[in-house]
């Protein structure tokens, strides 16, 4: 089959590899239909996510046709249309059996290299995303293998088109999830998003079926500011004036009651900060460049709640705590329990409260992908969400 | 310490602090003796500098401590009666290659030779020092083991329906002390993440009933089916 392979730091390639097998009896294999490249991916392609090795398939966004499933799978059909969340979760451990599936304690197999990097017990599987998070095959490929089958699988059986629920598997719950974490209180709070890429636009859209009573967006690409417009949020544009006094003004002074975080490890921005941010992650002393989170925090009202989608991965510096500490904030971050979300969410799309494609900006055969990978990094051809065809 | 290493340190450390304290530098006498004076306090106080800047814990008496916990979905009474069957340690501690029981309290260990043992194997036998059932079970090697050691693992309820929180403990005496679990640390004989795995694997086994695994799994590197 044909998968898009991480061949080193920015290089990614299609390449024929042979097709997936069951390995376990509670594996399914899926002929995907739809894959999307995620901007965490692009963590990968610029190598700051630790762990990945040549020839890893990538992918954690994607969806298809169940071809074929173990004897142990007892829910999941084969023919079954399906989507998956792009965490691994068993479904039977005690975090599952809470709902956070993202802390499933039993998916990673590689829990040794997850825990001397992050302590105490192991991070969850990921697909695609290095061997960290497991070391699992990703879906940016015509099929793939599906572990904990009748947990990982979700069937769509209504009639909407792939592009209306792709983003099932990650980008909405992950928006979602980032505002549900502010507990907004409706018709009263005013949530700031910093970074209007595809999990920024739908933790916009999100605050909004919450009830925010108004959602401001910052980023600095002109089109992704236009489709936050489009969506009803007043913009700023840091490039072209200083964020946290355009913060401080749009909120009476009070500043935003919640910021969402919705850029991660690989901020730009600038100021001393930011210079700091990049020498260091040049030099590999630091991993993360944090000058939206340092902004999030400045920004936000006190007793708010600073709430993370953004991917971070290793060590930061010059975090301003003490105004954490001292305006009383709550902090929520961490991978989306996305098990979660997807039936909840499927019916919000269902009933018409969101058409998830509008973020799609570019459609092509797997074969386009690396050429993709690197027009949304360099967000060049107002590229803000790329949708791959394996089969075309 | 053991001896050996004890009195090797003592003897380079009252050696440095006579050189230092002769020395005519007020440097050499300061540096070196201060050198040769925590050497000797080392060798006074039987731990080794070197296990404890690499974190392997050891005991008063020098042993090397492992130690770890996992909690697991099942109930106490379940995983104390498949640890009290020795038989099955094997495949819960995968250093072990066989347990032979011999009698109530009695049976018969076997380990593939670690570092600094010639053969293929080494054996001891070890007794039940504690059988406590849904609760604990203790072990010691009996007197002439070639490695001395003992074990603990203790099963008790996890607050709020959790399952069990399983607790193992070891001690051991390493062939050439603490140099000789810093030489099998290097060589990749690293007791406590072995012992970390044991237990991932225990806990998996007993709430999956199968291991998650990657191994043969489709990727851009070349494998054993070759590319499609």
């Amino acid at each position: 089959m044909k998968a898009i392979i991480w061949q080193g730091t920015n290089h990614v390639g299609v390449e024929t590899v042979p097709d997936p097998t069951l390995l376990l009896p509670t594996d399914a294999i899926v002929r995907v239909t739809s894959t999307a490249i995620c901007g965490s991916d692009l963590h990968l392609l610029d190598g700051y996510i630790p762990s990945m090795e040549r020839g890893d398939i990538l992918g954690h966004e994607f969806m298809g046709e169940v071809v074929e499933v173990g004897p142990g799978v007892k829910k999941v059909r084969v023919g079954e249309r399906v989507i998956m969340p792009f965490n691994l979760a068993c479904g039977v451990c005690d975090p599952c059996q809470r709902g956070m599936f993202s802390a499933c304690d039993n998916s990673n197999p590689n829990h040794r290299m997850a825990e001397a990097l992050y302590g105490a017990t192991s991070a969850s599987g990921l697909f695609g995303y290095s061997h960290l998070f497991g070391g699992y095959a990703g879906g940016q490929a015509q099929f793939v293998r599906v572990p904990f089958a009748d947990v990982s699988c979700f069937a769509i059986e209504s009639d909407l088109r792939d592009d209306q629920v792709l983003f099932l598997t990650d980008i909405f719950p992950t928006g979602y999830q980032a505002a549900e974490n502010c507990a907004i209180i409706p018709g009263r709070d005013v949530v700031a998003v910093f970074g209007a890429g595809p999990v920024g636009q739908f933790a916009l859209r999100s605050a909004q079926m919450l009830g925010a009573a108004e959602v401001i967006v910052v980023d600095r690409v002109p089109e992704r500011l236009r489709l936050a417009e489009a969506a009803g949020a007043r913009t700023i544009n840091y490039e072209e004036t200083d964020v946290l006094v355009a913060l401080r003004e749009a909120t009476g002074g009070r500043g935003p009651d919640h910021v969402i975080d919705a850029v991660g490890l690989e901020a730009h921005g600038h100021g001393p900060g930011a210079l700091l941010d990049t020498a260091e992650q040049k030099l590999r002393l630091s991993f993360d460049r944090i000058t939206a989170l340092r902004w999030a925090i400045l920004s936000c009202a006190k007793g708010g709640t600073v709430s993370m989608p953004g991917v971070y991965g290793g060590l930061v510096d010059k975090l301003p705590l003490g105004a954490a500490f001292n305006k009383g904030l709550t902090l929520k971050m961490g991978q989306t329990h996305t098990h979660r979300y997807v039936r909840p969410l499927l019916k919000r799309i269902q009933e018409g409260q969101i058409d998830p494609s509008f973020v799609i900006t570019h459609r092509a055969p797997l074969s386009k992908g690396p050429e993709l990978y690197k027009t949304f990094r360099e967000k060049h051809d107002g590229c803000i969400k790329v949708v791959l065809d394996p089969w075309a | 310490m053991p001896t050996a290493e004890r009195a090797m340190f003592g003897v380079t450390g009252i050696f440095l602090l006579t050189v230092g304290l002769r020395s005519g530098s007020p440097f050499h006498k300061l540096a070196v003796g201060a050198l040769g004076a925590g050497l000797a306090a080392l060798a006074l106080s039987g731990r080794s500098p070197v296990a404890t800047a690499l974190k392997i814990r050891q005991n008063e008496d020098g042993e090397i401590l492992v130690s770890d916990a996992v909690t697991i979905g099942k109930s106490a009474d379940e995983l104390y009666a498949i640890w009290r069957k020795l038989e099955n340690l094997p495949s819960l501690m995968k250093h072990l290659e066989r347990v032979e029981v011999l009698d109530e309290r009695r049976s018969r260990w076997t380990v593939k030779a670690p570092l600094g043992y010639s053969g293929g194997e080494v054996s001891w036998e070890a007794e039940l020092t504690a059988d406590e059932p849904g609760q604990r079970i203790a072990w010691q090697s009996l007197r002439g083991a070639q490695i001395e050691n003992s074990g603990e693992v203790l099963f008790h309820a996890a607050p709020g329906d959790r399952g069990t929180e399983v607790v193992v403990r070891l001690t051991y005496r390493p062939p050439g002390g603490s140099a000789g679990a810093l030489i099998a640390r290097i060589a990749g004989q690293e007791p406590s993440q072995q012992l970390r795995d044991d237990l991932m694997r225990f806990k998996r086994e007993q709430e999956l009933g199968y291991h998650p695994t990657t191994e043969g799994q489709s990727s851009g590197r070349v494998s054993k089916g070759g590319k499609a």
